[in-house]
């Protein structure tokens, strides 16, 4: 490992920040499948340094997993005449589909406030709401809401100390995305902090999309969506008629 | 093993969903209902969106009643002119079922639109069902079963005009009960995701006075070009028909109803009919609680501007 961190070391030309990040992923590219469960995404690099290990404050290390933005209406229910109804609305404007913070410590220990406003790390942060009906005086209400039922369904997911660190110099944690996600882009982003100030960071991005059939019906429906609705219900028709007569068949023979 | 639908973009356990087909099917098949009406609330309860639901239970109808169609077509039980006049009813009423529910979904009640209607719809119709039963059962102890009165005065609808001679009904009677009945059922189909027999058929025999050979196969033939209308209007405006879902609730279900056919054949009618009143009800019991008991979560998220 040493000889090949030395490698490294010399093919790097001379940087301008004193530590930076070399990253390796499980997989780029995550498909949506008729079989599609969930994927588990290993996150893992080095970190890079052409001077000895500082003294002070060990590094730390921040990973996020950002999936693509979108606007999103937050509703809320309220008791009119004898039954629960939606009555409130907020629309958030942008707010991200997937988001999961990993880091090597407590968050708000490893990041200090303005660090995480500087570089928008936390799952707060990454929310976006501007216009709200006057109406409504508790916004922030609606965007708790927000975290907390997409927090349950393991689409915003913060982990507290999952980033292993050996050595200052070794890092890994792994993600688990769940099987509801949302089609784009995800940006993966790793932060090295010390004492509480972002050093130096890095960026990737992994592709998630449906792939095959998923792919092909999706498209269909949303481009071609008579020709989609024709050719379901030609092919709902057929299984059930089909299937009908197998039945029968199996019956009598 | 779980299979991702790629419409309602949720993985749900196909055994679950074929055992949920096969269940309805049973049903449908011991009692000789569509079924719709029991399916799409039990596609709510395991998760998928209302609106996937009604839509692609629309979808899963057209399917279900076609071999029901080509049998009675073949019997020629089927009244093809009031079908037609059932139809350009229910086409109308579609349309307008799919409006109100693309102008509901805009504003976010869609799901208490078609809660409501679950509601009320089910436990009027649960509790007739229940009571008549009942009464049935009673008599047949009493008095070793007379047949009930039936055909009441239908006056009111003899002096209606755009008089119609329907052959294969033995009927000459005004087109507009029937138009009217055929837009209630589209309506349905389109909020519900019901082929709506179980409103249509007494309507056809009490209201219309059609005799009861002609009833479901006409009944069939109205729903299989309602239901079907209603897929393409939600499909190309919501975009909201699962056709993966659709053929698994299918297959499921084409086998429990041979199951359930031979089920029904073994039990008395009275004692199916109570059978299915406790269902309906049970269900309908569970969509009030759901709406009257305070929600654990009173936010929920969505899209904004409801897609169309």
């Amino acid at each position: 490992m040493r000889i090949w961190l030395a490698l490294l070391l010399l093919l790097i030309p001379p940087g301008a920040q004193a530590e930076e990040v070399v990253l390796g992923l499980s997989q780029e590219q995550v498909s949506i499948t008729t079989r599609f469960e969930g994927s588990e995404i290993i996150i893992f690099g080095a970190v890079k340094r052409e001077e000895p290990i500082p003294d002070g404050p060990e590094l730390d290390v921040i990973i996020t997993l950002v999936g693509p933005s979108e606007p999103v209406m937050v509703r809320r229910k309220a008791n009119r005449f004898g039954i629960w109804i939606n009555t409130d609305a907020v629309e958030v404007d942008a707010a991200p589909s997937f988001y999961a913070v990993a880091s090597s410590g407590p968050l708000d220990q490893v990041l200090t406030a303005v660090e995480d406003l500087r570089h928008k790390i936390s799952i707060n942060r990454a929310i976006r709401s501007v216009g709200a009906p006057e109406t409504i005086s508790d916004t922030s209400s609606f965007t708790e809401a927000l975290i907390r039922i997409r927090s349950e369904n393991g689409l915003y997911q913060r982990l507290d100390d999952q980033v292993v660190v050996d050595q200052q110099t070794l890092f890994r944690t792994s993600i688990s995305m769940p099987a509801n996600l949302t089609e784009g882009d995800y940006a993966a982003r790793i932060f090295l902090a010390r004492g509480g100030a972002v050093l130096s960071q890095f960026e990737t991005t992994i592709d998630v999309r449906k792939v095959g059939l998923e792919r092909w019906l999706f498209t269909l429906s949303r481009q071609q969506p008579l020709v989609y609705g024709l050719m379901s219900l030609a092919i709902a028709i057929a299984a059930g008629w089909g299937a009908s007569a197998a039945f029968r068949l199996l019956r009598n023979g | 093993m779980l299979i991702y639908l790629p419409i309602a973009e949720v993985s749900v356990n196909a055994f679950v969903l074929l055992g949920l087909g096969g269940l309805v099917g049973v049903l449908s098949g011991m009692f000789g209902v569509g079924g719709g009406f029991l399916m799409t609330p039990l596609l709510f309860f395991i998760g998928i969106p209302p609106a996937v639901a009604v839509a692609t239970e629309a979808n899963q109808i057209v399917a279900s009643s076609f071999s029901g169609v080509l049998a009675h077509l073949r019997r020629k039980t089927v009244d093809l002119k009031m079908g037609t006049v059932l139809l350009i009813g229910g086409l109308i009423g579609a349309a307008l079922g799919v409006l109100v529910f693309n102008y509901l979904k805009a504003l976010g009640q869609v799901d208490l639109l078609v809660r409501l209607c679950y509601v009320v719809f089910l436990g009027v119709i649960g509790a007739l069902m229940f009571v008549e039963s009942l009464n049935a059962i009673r008599r047949a102890r009493a008095a070793g079963g007379k047949p009930t009165p039936r055909r009441k005065h239908r006056g009111w609808i003899h002096a209606l005009p755009f008089k119609m001679r329907f052959r294969t009904s033995g009927l000459y009677i005004s087109v507009i009960p029937p138009v009217l009945v055929g837009i209630v059922v589209g309506i349905l189909a389109a909020i519900m995701g019901v082929g709506g027999g179980f409103i249509m058929v007494p309507a056809m025999i009490y209201l219309l006075g059609m005799p009861t050979k002609v009833v479901v196969g006409t009944s069939l033939f109205q729903i299989i070009f309602v239901t079907g209308f209603t897929t393409l209007l939600h499909a190309t405006t919501n975009y909201t028909v699962d056709i993966v879902l659709a053929v698994l609730l299918l297959v499921g279900g084409v086998i429990g109803a041979q199951i359930g056919t031979r089920i029904g054949v073994k039990m008395k009618a009275e004692q199916l009919r109570i059978l299915l009143a406790i269902m309906v009800l049970a269900v309908c019991g569970k969509l009030a609680a759901d709406l009257l008991l305070m929600p654990t979560e009173l936010y929920s998220l969505g899209r904004p501007g409801g897609g169309h």
